[in-house]
């Protein structure tokens, strides 16, 4: 009897507060979001995702808001926990548009939750500025969606630019022909070793270990031993963020001795160098930033000062340009209207804190690919068309 | 040898996660699905005080302990004495605990959360550990020993000790342990308190060698539910063997023949234990 009592105050008070929301709901430009906070991937999301959408809309309120058409409108962030699930995320994201009734929506995080929810946002034609997607499959899917757009690079550019990195290095005489290659059993982790083995062949490299992994595998020792013993001179792995801070510690603990060390998503994480220190100097991970721009490093300091937590060296960026783009895209096309925002975006170039950004079918060609932890500092070292790539180092064991 | 230690280790890792679970479920007759998260807590508390402090989780573990026991058995008098109290057969309870558990998981993973959304990693004795010419981490032996202890702990408390007595006999039945005069809900939540508090020093210890995130709990709750089906409900032996085979047969296939195949091996093996000895290795057969 107390609790009916109890709920039913909560909902008038609810209510209440939503009643108030709409009544300013006119001068207020609404943005969902979806991601993981919880789940497999919400240790990566809290990190990329997040911070950023705080990030951004706190500037862009802090400006006074963005300029639509001559009148300055706040940006309000709705969101929501996709627990990644996508059962859960589509469910948010349908909730956003009948509920909600949101203006604009913030790209999902992980590749497969682009992919899955692509279908849903097109259907309410929300400008799609995927980030953390990156597939071969990036045409096909922007020629079905008019409305999707993808900026971080896909499968084949990430492996080749790998391939290119041990191609350097022999030439240079730093290593020989020996790879071991691992990688995740996960859609992610399998294409990008089957997009790496014939172009690792093709170069003439020897793949001496070349083997699989169950995601969430309690100890991978028997990996780095099994490596190890076929005396590589290069180690490759398309790693998830558990699995690079786990073979990463056995890569040390065992004295993996190689020049050349690659581990997938989350090396470029804040935390990785916080668990290692500069023994991981040398350590090549997906991903990059140019650390020298000042445009960056302004906003490596607002990320700092505004969430309170560091950026990491690769998709953070790549998110809050995202942002940008739609925010900029708000205002090049004056108007709340979602087409008139998709052509706007589709036509003009941005000017963002990784330089112009436009898009070619939808699709952004400047990216980073790899980067290396140098002196504390995570470096992009290959990219597509971006400029300031920092020279490559050989690792030089682990202290 | 390099397999038999390797996967040594593996199995003192695993029998962390199984023990407390054994002692909730085999006893306290509650099957805690929030398990996974206790470890997570434990993990937590140690990258906390790790990142804060710079103070080792072994002291961690010292300190957590005691409040995961208080904590638990708080939990088992309020939330989960009167599910045990309502429920009319053993049938009931268990799906009682079980909703009432997973629900408690999602709470805990909430918080969790809410503390800390990203990484618990860290580095502590993440250092070479050279045994007859192999080299192992340091972090994980030293987990290990504490898994020998708090196993020997236990057996020695079960098997040398009136209470020890008493709770195995609550384990069997525990309507005719009532009849004997044993205090079988006081006992309970004893049981579930302490098994709470080795979940959670488990926890600390693993955190040191395996990077853990909030929601990360149900992947141990099953490994957990796995080894103690194995090793036969409530019987501390059992969960040390199983825990123990499932460390070898998963390094052995990881080494031998290949790293993709461990998740396979393992489920093989827990097929085969179902198969010919349902009860478990230790289990009784109902009679």
């Amino acid at each position: 009897m107390k609790l009916t009592k109890l709920f039913k105050s909560a909902a008038i008070g609810l209510s209440a507060s939503m009643l108030a929301v709409s009544v300013q709901a006119a001068d207020v430009i609404k943005i969902g979001a979806v991601a993981p906070k919880t789940g497999a991937l919400g240790g990566g999301a809290v990190v990329t995702q997040w911070p950023n959408v705080e990030l951004w809309s706190k500037q862009v309120n802090a400006a006074g808001g963005l300029d639509v058409g001559g009148k300055k409108m706040m940006v309000e962030i709705i969101e929501y926990d996709d627990k990644t699930n996508p059962g859960e995320h589509i469910k948010a994201a349908q909730r956003l548009a009948e509920v909600d009734k949101v203006d604009f929506i913030v790209a999902p995080y992980g590749t497969g939750f682009n992919l899955a929810a692509a279908p849903i946002y097109a259907k309410y034609n929300y400008p799609h500025i995927a980030v953390s997607a990156i597939s071969d499959k990036m045409p096909e899917l922007t020629a079905r969606y008019s409305n999707l757009f993808f900026t971080l690079g896909n499968t084949t550019s990430f492996s080749e630019s790998v391939v290119d990195i041990l191609k350097d290095m022999r030439a240079a005489g730093t290593i020989g022909n020996r790879v071991a290659m691992v990688n995740v059993a996960d859609a992610f982790g399998i294409e990008l070793a089957e997009a790496a083995r014939p172009r690792l062949k093709e170069a003439g490299f020897d793949i001496v270990y070349d083997k699989s992994y169950p995601l969430g595998t309690p100890d991978l020792s028997p990996i780095i031993k099994g490596a190890k013993e076929s005396n590589p001179d290069a180690f490759v792995a398309w790693s998830y963020p558990p699995d690079t801070f786990a073979l990463t510690e056995q890569a040390i603990i065992q004295d993996l001795d190689v020049k050349m060390y690659y581990t997938a998503v989350a090396t470029c994480f804040p935390a990785f160098v916080g668990k290692f220190g500069s023994k991981i100097n040398g350590v090549f991970g997906a991903g990059g930033v140019n650390q020298d721009s000042p445009d960056i490093q302004a906003y490596f300091k607002a990320h700092k000062d505004i969430t309170g937590k560091d950026a990491d060296g690769w998709a953070s960026a790549n998110t809050y340009v995202s942002l940008q783009i739609l925010g900029q895209a708000i205002e090049g096309a004056g108007t709340l209207d979602r087409q008139a925002v998709i052509d706007y975006i589709k036509a003009s170039s941005f000017d963002t804190i990784m330089g112009p950004i436009s898009f070619e079918d939808q699709i952004s060609n400047r990216f980073w690919t790899v980067g290396q932890w140098q002196d504390g500092k995570f470096r992009g070292v290959k990219s597509s068309q971006m400029a300031g790539a920092a020279p490559i180092v050989a690792k030089d064991g682990w202290n | 040898m390099d397999i038999i230690i390797t996967g040594l280790l593996l199995g003192g890792t695993y029998a962390l996660i199984a023990f407390g679970l054994n002692l909730q479920y085999g006893v306290a007759r509650i099957m805690n699905l929030a398990n996974g998260e206790m470890i997570v807590l434990g993990a937590l508390a140690a990258f906390w005080i790790f990142v804060a402090d710079a103070i080792s989780p072994i002291l961690t573990m010292l300190i957590v302990a005691p409040l995961s026991f208080f904590g638990n058995w708080l939990i088992y008098r309020f939330l989960l004495r009167p599910l045990v109290r309502r429920a009319k057969n053993q049938g009931q309870l268990e799906v009682d605990s079980i909703l009432a558990t997973f629900g408690m998981a999602f709470a805990l993973v909430g918080i969790m959360v809410s503390i800390h959304g990203e990484y618990y990693t860290y580095s502590y004795l993440a250092e070479p550990f050279e045994i007859l010419g192999e080299t192992f981490a340091l972090n994980r032996i030293v987990a290990f020993c504490f898994a020998v202890l708090i196993g020997a702990a236990l057996w020695l408390w079960l098997y040398f000790t009136r209470t020890g007595m008493a709770v195995r006999a609550v384990s069997v039945s525990t309507e005719a342990s009532g009849l004997v005069g044993i205090n079988v809900p006081q006992l309970s939540a004893i049981a579930f308190a302490l098994g709470g508090a080795v979940t959670t020093m488990g926890g600390t210890l693993i955190s040191t060698f395996i990077t853990l995130d909030a929601s990360v709990g149900v992947v141990f709750t099953m490994k957990a539910l796995i080894i103690i089906i194995m090793g036969g409900v409530g019987d501390i032996r059992g969960a040390i063997v199983a825990a123990l085979i499932l460390g070898l047969v998963e390094t052995a296939v990881a080494r031998l023949i290949d790293p993709g195949l461990t998740l396979a091996a393992a489920y093989a093996i827990f097929v085969l234990i179902l198969l010919f000895r349902p009860q478990g290795l230790f289990g009784r057969k109902p009679s």
